[in-house]
């Protein structure tokens, strides 16, 4: 179950700058830590994470073990034509989760 | 004459200075205004806030039948945003047919064992750090507002005395750090009056949520005493005590702390 809060303008004009804020809930297990009984936590964190609008990549980033739990990513990006803003994070343990926003520019 | 006037204008000043000076009396402060500015940020928008997150997840729980009853919590109590407003503000209180005062972590467990026939949810458990959000958070800009009765005022007043009472081999009490020396600076941090206005709580240190419980085991850790087993009805009394200390002080759940 992945659970993911996205910030985006609804409509912007065209031409505009507009900031895309997401955060998602992920251990982002950094793989050092030992557990309660002794043992190295095996490293669960966010490889990659993505952002399309329309099909064409408009911001993407690697993430690494020192990223906090629950990473929050904030992006900017132009405004040129209506259509959906398609937000994916990949990762460890076969980790993906997808997330869509539309956005209307006028 | 002169000197009438000069009376009644200093009855006059007097009384407005009297009525600012009551209105002013609330001098408690959250330790949402001991944050900085973009923490405070952090917490208010509802989508930057990491809380936001467990209180989602929460939402989600709280449809998803459970148990030998197959029941889900929305299936008794409905619509949470009705049947949960205000709900946070008054707990730890003492449910029908239960002796002692419970706290909202296990208010949600008697209904799991006694209603939904499920099992206990442990503490620190994410499904019920989410589920208290989600309950709290509908109480959210609601003022506490603690119950009062025989029974919950003698655990009341136990809290009270768990608070003052000086414990653990550095020899402090609650009372010394967060009564006579808040404000002021701890290792640089400023020590928080300790009111319990945002639990569970998204701390940036713990990169998780939390309960109380478990922040009321830090402090514990902190003063080097023995903290309590997790089940212990001391936490339930000092969160009573806390939460009176705190009331008519506005919910903030699921707040972020550093």
């Amino acid at each position: 179950m992945s659970n993911i809060l996205v910030n985006a303008p609804k409509t912007a004009r065209r031409g505009e700058v507009v900031e895309i804020k997401a955060l998602i809930l992920h251990p982002m297990e950094t793989g050092f830590r030992p557990g309660p009984n002794g043992r190295i936590i095996p490293r669960n964190i966010i490889e990659r994470f993505t952002a399309t609008w329309n099909g064409a990549e408009i911001f993407a980033m690697e993430m690494s073990p020192a990223i906090a739990a629950n990473p929050f990513v904030s992006f900017f990006a132009q405004a040129r034509e209506s259509g959906t803003v398609v937000l994916r994070w990949t990762g460890d343990e076969g980790f993906a989760a997808e997330e869509r926003v539309a956005i209307a520019v006028e | 004459m002169t000197a009438r006037l000069l009376a009644f204008g200093l009855a006059l000043v007097f009384a407005a200075s009297y009525a600012a000076a009551q209105a002013g009396a609330d001098k408690r402060r959250s330790g949402y205004q001991d944050m900085g500015e973009a923490l405070q940020k952090m917490q208010d928008d509802d989508t930057a806030n990491p809380g936001m997150l467990f209180v989602q997840l929460g939402g989600q729980l709280w449809a998803k039948p459970a148990g030998a009853e197959n029941k889900s919590c929305a299936d008794c109590h409905g619509v949470a945003a009705d049947s949960m407003k205000g709900v946070a503000t008054r707990y730890p209180a003492i449910p029908q047919g239960a002796d002692r005062p419970v706290d909202l972590e296990g208010r949600i467990n008697m209904c799991r064992t006694e209603n939904q026939k499920a099992e206990r949810l442990p503490p620190e458990n994410r499904d019920l750090l989410s589920l208290e959000a989600y309950v709290a958070h509908q109480s959210r800009g609601m003022p506490i507002a603690p119950p009062y009765g025989p029974v919950v005022d003698a655990f009341r007043a136990q809290g009270e005395g768990i608070y003052r009472r000086r414990q653990g081999q550095l020899n402090l009490s609650c009372a010394i750090c967060h009564d006579d020396n808040a404000g002021k600076k701890l290792a640089g941090i400023v020590i928080p009056e300790a009111h319990p206005t945002g639990y569970p709580i998204y701390r940036l240190e713990w990169q998780a949520l939390g309960s109380l419980k478990r922040r009321l085991r830090n402090c514990l850790v902190g003063i080097r005493a023995e903290a309590w087993s997790l089940d212990a009805p001391e936490y339930v009394a000092l969160e009573l005590y806390l939460m009176e200390r705190a009331k008519g002080m506005k919910l903030e759940t699921p707040a972020v702390r550093p």
